[in-house]
């Protein structure tokens, strides 16, 4: 079992260092694009992206270079937000009512802390079965939060959940909002970027290549998969309370199966192979899921995005990155020979 | 030989176990507190019984071609739909049961044929598709089934309750009082086990069983031995799919039937599976029985904490037996 999962995915290209043009473009693309458009715009697409896009980051860091499929991340990204508003101020009159700077660190630690046992128990085994023991967590924990009303509020949850005010700024406002979202993601992925060219994010990769070797030449595999979650973790936490102040509430419907499943779709439709695809995924499933209801029924939603995401996974296992290298290749050289999802 | 008579001990050393516990608090309570615990008991068992329905089929899938079907609870939902429809129409229950096994089986058939055998050894792509279907299939139950909760109606002679020989406590009159447990869970409880041991005798005695568990062992060993492995497949899967469909008319005849219910039997085949190790029927009955004695017991005696326990089972066997209780090691 242990060729599974790691030789599944194909090797993410180390991203190189060398800023190109086209990407200060996108980055001046996305400081001003707020300033262009309407509420909407920048709060339900552009703040909801990015966020979902942190929380898939941490599972494209941890399936690309780790070649661990964890369906626990929106999970751990629910627990940050269920220990914000229990620590903080919520409308429930529940809350402990600590300042923020001692709440978002608090929240930070915890949900990082699960993740990390998530992974202390998930690498006792190997490949696919990490699948399989991760969506058990997350949907052991949506039960436990759902049938709790000591802790967690029960069916009802957690309202009235916002962003401190810091510097005198209404952080909930879209426009601060976005911003405060859009630099959340940007640390988040150069902090993977500059993860996956480190020497321990090197390492990462040898493992998830080849863990027996890696091992032989003296690495504690063991050690470095379990970092690889805490560092994962620490990611969907923070894109886990962004979330929760963008909802302004957390309920067990915020860490249902659904949402488990729908980071890893985000993830996998925009591809594994690099920490751009899952922001590539998070806008597209934004997009689809504002407006699908142009398209079809408002209800039918998830079969839309239940079809795309059987579409990417059967003919372009690589996501839509997959997609554009396919076609810049295709391009160059008529005799582009592809790779399906095992590379060969 | 001697790996196999170490499991045997392993068996007779839970249930002594268990039996050794059960009787101590029995001997120790008498009145209401030993009612609640022998009905407890009682739901535990029969719950255990549907999981293993349901958790059986998932794990001689994923033994045999490494395949985790993570739309094993969808089947399980569908089942039960088509097994109602059926069922209404008919006005026979028996059909509806029969419907929901043979409708689950060509499903899983198709599927076999159409999706999993073009993508053969990839554990991962195969695993999301099934996340796919899954998604899909939860939302097409939805639009035609809508949210409301639906009931069977089991035969007239599996309604009402039957008086079991076990005392409860005594009258004040000094006559016995004994425990009373609705007829329809102790047939679900019977039939679980009559189809456990028919899997059991499947798998162990038929040739086609052989082959099944020679193709658990080692996939190519038996395809270089000229069996159709195709088939094999094909079989395990018509069977394991069908499973589910059936314990989705049964489970939904004792509980019933709503959009969700998915998720929940999905949930359950995962635990079971991990606990009891993958791909053996005597790990997913041994898994089966523990995870519902533990949601039961859990359910009556710390009611908002009743999943932390099954959870502890899961961390408690991973962290001291990772392949699971009768599983081998990968």
């Amino acid at each position: 079992m242990t060729i599974s999962s790691a030789s599944d995915l194909e090797q993410p290209r180390l991203p190189s260092l060398p800023v190109k043009p086209w990407q200060i473009l996108v980055l001046l693309l996305l400081i001003v694009y707020p300033l262009m458009v309407p509420d909407f715009w920048r709060l339900q697409v552009g703040a909801y992206a990015l966020i979902l896009g942190v929380i898939a980051l941490s599972l494209t860091f941890l399936a690309g270079y780790g070649g661990m499929v964890s369906l626990a991340q929106m999970t751990v990204a629910g627990v940050a937000g269920y220990a914000v508003a229990i620590f903080g101020v919520n409308s429930a009159a529940l809350g402990l009512g600590w300042p923020w700077w001692v709440t978002i660190p608090l929240s930070l630690a915890v949900a990082t802390l699960f993740a990390t046992l998530t992974g202390w128990l998930s690498v006792r085994t190997a490949g696919i079965y990490t699948i399989m023991i991760t969506l058990a967590i997350a949907v052991a924990f949506f039960y436990l939060v759902r049938q709790n009303y000591v802790i967690f509020n029960g069916f009802t949850g957690f309202a009235g959940l916002a962003p401190p005010p810091v510097f005198g700024l209404d952080w909930r406002a879209p426009l601060p909002f976005y911003y405060l979202s859009l630099g959340v993601a940007g640390i988040c992925f150069a902090a993977v970027v500059y993860m996956s060219r480190s020497t321990m994010g090197v390492a990462l990769q040898g493992i998830r290549d080849n863990p027996r070797r890696m091992a032989a030449l003296g690495f504690n595999v063991r050690a470095h998969r379990i970092a690889a979650y805490a560092l994962a973790g620490l990611i969907a936490a923070l894109g886990g309370i962004l979330l929760v102040w963008f909802n302004g509430r957390i309920s067990p419907g915020s860490v249902g199966v659904d949402r488990v499943i729908d980071i890893l779709v985000i993830a996998v439709i925009g591809g594994l192979r690099h920490p751009t695809g899952a922001f590539l995924g998070a806008i597209v499933f934004v997009l689809l899921e504002n407006f699908a209801i142009d398209l079809i029924d408002r209800e039918r939603f998830n079969t839309v995005i239940g079809i795309a995401f059987l579409a990417i996974v059967f003919f372009s296992p690589d996501g839509l990155l997959g997609l554009w290298d396919k076609a810049s290749r295709a391009s160059r050289t008529l005799a582009g020979a592809t790779k399906d999802w095992n590379g060969r | 030989m001697a790996k196999w008579s170490a499991k045997v001990w392993v068996v007779i050393g839970v249930v002594a176990l268990a039996l050794i516990v059960l009787v101590a608090v029995l001997a120790g309570v008498e009145g209401k507190s030993r009612k609640l615990f022998l009905l407890t008991l009682m739901n535990g068992l029969t719950l255990g019984a549907l999981y293993f329905l349901v958790a059986s089929g998932f794990t001689m899938v994923f033994g045999l071609m490494r395949n985790v079907n993570l739309a094993h609870g969808s089947l399980f939902l569908l089942g039960a739909y088509i097994g109602y429809e059926v069922a209404e129409i008919t006005g026979s229950w028996y059909l509806g049961v029969a419907a929901g096994f043979l409708s689950m089986a060509v499903a899983g058939l198709v599927l076999q044929i159409f999706v999993f055998r073009h993508m053969q050894g990839q554990d991962l792509r195969q695993t999301m598709v099934t996340i796919g279907i899954s998604i899909v299939l939860a939302d097409v139950m939805l639009a035609v089934w809508g949210g409301t909760t639906y009931q069977f109606e089991p035969p007239d002679w599996l309604f009402g309750a039957s008086t079991l020989p076990i005392v409860t406590g005594h009258r004040s009159s000094g006559a016995a009082v004994f425990l009373k447990y609705p007829t329809y869970r102790l047939v679900l409880l019977a039939s679980a086990i009559v189809i456990g041991v028919a899997l059991w005798l499947f798998l162990h005695r038929t040739r086609v069983g052989m082959m099944i568990r020679a193709g658990v062992d080692d996939r190519a060993m038996l395809q270089a031995s000229g069996i159709n492995v195709q088939l094999v497949f094909a079989i395990t899967f018509a069977i394991g799919a069908g499973l589910a469909g059936l314990a989705g008319v049964v489970g939904g005849t004792a509980l019933s039937i709503a959009p969700g219910e998915d998720v929940r039997y999905l949930l359950a085949s995962l635990i079971v599976v991990i606990v009891g190790g993958m791909g053996s029927v005597t790990g997913a009955a041994i898994g089966a029985l523990l995870i519902g004695l533990a949601e039961q017991f859990g359910l009556a005696y710390m009611p908002t904490y009743g999943v932390v326990l099954t959870f502890l089972i899961m961390v408690a066997v991973l962290a001291f037996r990772p392949q699971g209780i009768m599983g081998r090691a990968a």
